[in-house]
């Protein structure tokens, strides 16, 4: 599995620092954010591959809508949401919403760390067919692709 | 105190329909009664003023008849035809044959010298010049006697006429027979009671009375009380009988006839429709009353079980009140609680990674530590099976519905429970029926049930013991039932099984949900789980599921 950056979303400070701490150990590039705003700011700046998001954010945006916005702003980061059983509901909603599952809170590491790569894996199949179709593109028509990167730059 | 209300309701209901409807018949009865009796009274004293009128018009004939023939007699003869006493013999059975009811006859000469005289006694030569009669008879022209003993000692009254020829007067006197007389008044006499009898202006009785009373002697009315028409007065005994009294004057209102009648018998025909109507009017009584009661009583006994059913609905409610309030509750506490659990296992996480570190490996009390952690996180994992359970409880997500085969999920259960049972030397049997419908239904949740009372069972057994798994189809429901031969549960207890939190097992050892939750789970499947416990034999629970069958797909 190659090292890839993960972004933690949750209101409990000691919770968001110590899962934060935890995962840097397994070498797995995290940031941690308290709460969906400043999520959303950190993904303007920084690509991740996973999210784990918090559902329920009292005071500040909730968890349904922090996921609406990644979404806009990276359609390809995998999001797992963290939540407790009241708000299953929540994630059934947000699993439409195209997050790729959810978990019980209080959560146990190993179970967070299978649903990583589960999630990571599906991210990178998925990038592995846009990286090819974009090989094929280029190979077709180099000219377009190019200018594509342009914009996107 | 309930019952009392009841009780109360009931008086009540009739007491009031009791008046309302035997008063107006009392009412009706008792006018009806007294108009009917008033009505009859005044019949009664018609009729008797009539019958009093008549019989003395009749007395009043006969004496006039009499006096009309005397009369006619001493008008046609003269005083030398009368004064010879064949000639008077002679005339004498003329009278009698034409008019009858004289006893004698005589001429009395103006110096009151008997003269000549026919009949039984031998009254002939006595002189009435001193006798009241006769300055009467010479003064008026005709003079009718009160009944009197007289010379011969028996009673009777007579007649005697005046006559003028030329200058010479003399007097036709008559005796008149005092039976024949009598028998006209007694005709008069009517039923039992009745009496009729003729009184003189001082009360003496001038023909003999049929009760109470001998011809000349006095009777106990006062003659002055009757008017001079026909009148009616009422006495009343010493016994309290009444009587009616009517009284007629004849004779110029010398006489008076007098017709007597016990009201009593004369009021027989309205005792009789007295009691008629009061039969009528006690059954009347009876009928409303029973009818009154029966019904009142079939009203409260309907009022009573709708009660008891409202209440016990009432009952139902607040139970499903109290225990979606505590649901609510549940919920919030156990989201409070889930945070800081999930930071405790999060740190002791974040401490076991450390300890993996060599420098803490070297450190003395690295197994203490190491203990320490598990423990913690032992607990956290016991505390999280708490709010899980509860949250479990509170969460409104709708069940599933899927095709359950509820033996095949009792299989399974057991099979979960088998090695548990065996290392505690406790037997499963089952009886499970073949016919049993496959129903639509949340089977894991359902098999979460099971697992909770067979558990339960095995630990109220502890060991050695038996575990009896039945299940059957009633009606429309599949009943389930779970019977351990454990040391049962008192009635105290069996109240409060399904309540949350509540366990008898040790502080540690069980949350008090299970049953609760299990309940909550089997009521929402619009089934039923009740106990049947007794102390020493064993406890039962009973799960009645509908038989609700899968949508066809």
């Amino acid at each position: 599995m190659d090292a890839f950056r993960a972004l933690v979303v949750d209101d409990e400070e000691d919770f968001l620092e110590t899962l934060v701490k935890r995962l840097h150990k397994r070498n797995i590039d995290t940031t941690g954010a308290p709460s969906g705003e400043e999520a959303l700011e950190i993904m303007k700046k920084k690509l991740f591959d996973v999210v784990i998001l918090d559902v329920k954010m009292p005071g500040g945006m909730d968890g349904i809508e922090t996921l609406r916005e990644i979404k806009k702003i990276q359609p390809l980061a995998e999001v797992i949401l963290l939540t407790g059983h009241a708000s299953v509901e929540t994630s059934i909603e947000g699993m439409k919403l195209g997050a790729f599952d959810y978990l019980l809170k209080p959560i146990k590491l190993e179970e967070l760390l299978t649903k990583l790569a589960q999630a990571f894996e599906k991210k990178d199949a998925h990038d592995q067919k846009i990286r090819s179709a974009r090989i094929k593109e280029l190979i077709r028509f180099p000219g377009r692709v190019l200018e594509q990167v342009k914009e996107e730059k | 105190m309930k019952t009392s209300l009841y009780k109360k309701l009931q008086r009540r209901i009739i007491f009031i329909t009791l008046l309302v409807s035997l008063a107006p018949l009392i009412v009706l009865g008792a006018t009806i009664y007294y108009q009917f009796a008033r009505m009859y009274g005044e019949k009664i004293e018609e009729q008797i003023i009539y019958r009093a009128t008549a019989q003395a018009a009749a007395v009043e004939l006969f004496l006039k008849e009499r006096i009309a023939i005397l009369c006619a007699m001493a008008d046609t003869h003269t005083f030398s035809d009368m004064a010879d006493e064949k000639n008077l013999a002679r005339i004498f059975e003329v009278m009698n044959a034409r008019a009858g009811a004289f006893v004698d006859l005589g001429v009395i000469s103006n110096s009151g010298q008997h003269l000549a005289y026919v009949g039984p006694y031998n009254l002939k030569g006595l002189n009435y010049y001193q006798h009241p009669w006769f300055d009467d008879v010479m003064s008026k022209g005709v003079y009718v006697s009160n009944v009197y003993m007289g010379y011969r000692k028996s009673p009777h009254f007579i007649i005697a006429v005046r006559r003028q020829e030329g200058l010479n007067i003399w007097i036709l006197r008559a005796t008149i027979d005092p039976d024949i007389f009598e028998d006209i008044v007694r005709s008069a006499q009517v039923g039992k009671t009745g009496d009729a009898y003729i009184l003189d202006r001082k009360g003496v009785y001038q023909t003999r009375p049929r009760f109470n009373g001998e011809i000349l002697t006095r009777s106990h009315l006062n003659p002055r009380v009757f008017g001079t028409r026909t009148t009616v007065i009422e006495e009343k005994n010493a016994e309290g009988e009444k009587t009616l009294y009517a009284g007629s004057r004849l004779k110029d209102g010398k006489w008076l006839l007098v017709i007597s009648q016990d009201v009593a018998e004369e009021m027989t025909g309205l005792f009789a429709t007295r009691i008629a109507e009061i039969i009528i009017i006690v059954c009347g009584f009876l009928a409303i009353i029973f009818t009154t009661v029966f019904t009142t009583r079939m009203i409260i006994k309907r009022l009573r079980e709708a009660d008891s059913r409202m209440n016990e609905l009432n009952a139902q409610l607040i139970q499903s009140d109290k225990l979606a309030a505590l649901g609510k509750m549940a919920a919030g506490v156990a989201h409070e609680i889930n945070n800081p659990l999930a930071v405790i296992l999060q740190k002791t996480g974040w401490m076991e990674d450390l300890l993996v570190e060599e420098e803490f490996r070297e450190s003395e009390n690295y197994r203490e530590y190491k203990e320490s952690l598990n423990k913690i996180e032992h607990h956290v994992e016991r505390a999280r099976k708490v709010v899980h359970n509860m949250l479990g409880y509170a969460r409104k997500m709708e069940p599933r519905l899927e095709d359950v085969d509820v033996n095949d999920t009792l299989k399974q259960t057991i099979d979960l429970l088998k090695n548990h049972a065996d290392t505690n030397n406790i037997g499963i049997t089952t009886e499970l029926s073949d016919n049993l419908p496959i129903i639509a239904g949340d089977q894991s949740r359902l098999q979460q049930v099971f697992l909770n009372l067979m558990t339960n069972a095995i630990d109220v057994i502890g060991s050695e013991g038996l575990i009896e798994v039945t299940s059957r189809k009633v009606d429309s429901f599949i009943n389930v039932d779970i019977t351990d031969n454990g040391p049962g549960i008192s009635e105290e207890v069996q109240k409060k099984v399904f309540d949350p939190f509540f366990t008898t097992k040790e502080t540690g050892q069980g949350t008090g949900l299970g049953l609760w939750v299990s309940y909550d789970i089997i009521t929402k499947m619009g089934g039923n789980i009740s106990i049947k416990s007794e102390v020493g034999k064993g406890t039962t629970f009973t799960i009645s599921l509908p038989a609700v069958a899968p949508e066809k797909k």
